[in-house]
């Protein structure tokens, strides 16, 4: 099986990319545009601000750029910090896209961790559910949260990897292996892929998929890294679906010990 | 009379509309949405809604984020 005959589906849609990627920390929309072109990203993140009054009326427009007959634009409540916060935004965010009611809900504990706040996470995610939205939710990386939000009726369960912009890699693998055993909907390692080894071990473990910003963005290359991310993310599902070797104590010579010259 | 928009009070004609208001803000062709007093007023009311003193306006847009 390849990854072209492999679909990711979230809320009934199916992808050929599992590699989510953000918008954010970009030097410019240019170089957004490009790199996102790189990583073959079909869902792509999005943050919903006020727009500034009387400021650069021509400035061009994300949404000009990233258009959604392309990609699935995905809009986040990053900033929130309260479920009352993250429901009022994706409510704009429905309006902004004409009614797509596909969300990423994040509400997040506090500005150094940036650790999702599970309780206002679990009330917003309640709420948004119930209004009709398709809910992609960041949370931690606890298998009972998980559960609890998978249960309410969220689309996509997406785990932190580690803290967001840490790139520190996926610090409790186990925890995520725990998670995808009881899920029924995907499990998407959400933050902290620093590099493309780290979003290969997260597809070799058998995530649906990664969702990424800063790996890329942060990368001296960011168009560069989003072509690595690529790959990583191929080269992991294809090793997840191949099923590795089994790891032995001592060496299993690969060449035929009969027939040699000696002896 | 006046009205509050992203947080800044802003001075505006009497009885004026949503569709007044993104016109005289220049934001006719961007793609918007809009909060009058914690309720999202879809695209297709805004010609209708009528402003008061005093109301409570959040216009939002995408940008870049994570």
């Amino acid at each position: 099986m390849s990854h072209q005959n492999d679909p990711l589906i979230i809320a009934g849609q199916s992808y050929n990319s599992r590699l989510l990627i953000g918008t954010g920390k970009y030097k410019d929309l240019e170089e957004t545009r490009v790199a996102i072109e790189a990583s073959g990203a079909e869902i792509v993140t999005v943050a919903v601000r006020r727009t500034n009054i009387g400021q650069n009326p021509d400035e061009p427009n994300l949404l000009d750029i990233i258009t959604p007959d392309k990609y699935t634009i995905l809009p986040n409540t990053a900033g929130c910090f309260n479920a009352e916060d993250a429901v009022r935004t994706c409510k704009l965010a429905r309006e902004l896209m004409n009614g797509h009611d596909l969300v990423k809900l994040e509400v997040l504990g506090d500005q150094k961790t940036l650790y999702p706040n599970v309780v206002d996470t679990i009330k917003a995610a309640d709420k948004l559910v119930q209004d009709g939205f398709k809910v992609m939710v960041y949370t931690s990386d606890d298998p009972i949260v998980a559960q609890e939000l998978e249960s309410l009726g969220c689309v996509a369960i997406m785990p932190l990897g580690s803290m967001i912009g840490s790139g520190l890699g996926i610090l409790n693998p186990h925890n995520i292996n725990v998670i995808m055993e009881d899920a029924k909907v995907p499990v998407l390692v959400d933050a902290g892929v620093g590099t493309a080894s780290e979003a290969a071990v997260a597809m070799e473990m058998g995530c649906d998929a990664v969702l990424m910003n800063s790996a890329i963005a942060g990368a001296r290359n960011p168009v560069l890294m989003a072509s690595a991310m690529r790959k990583a993310i191929e080269a992991g599902r294809e090793a997840f679906l191949a099923g590795r070797m089994p790891r032995k104590r001592y060496a299993s010579a690969s060449s035929p010990m009969d027939g040699t010259i000696i002896g | 009379m006046q009205i509050q928009v992203n947080g800044e009070m802003l001075q505006v004609q009497d009885e004026i509309t949503l569709t007044g208001l993104i016109s005289q803000l220049e934001l006719g062709d961007k793609r918007i949405a809009i909060e009058l007093n914690l309720e999202i007023i879809p695209r297709s009311e805004h010609a209708e809604t009528v402003l008061k003193e005093a109301d409570r306006v959040e216009i939002v847009h995408a940008i870049g984020g994570g």
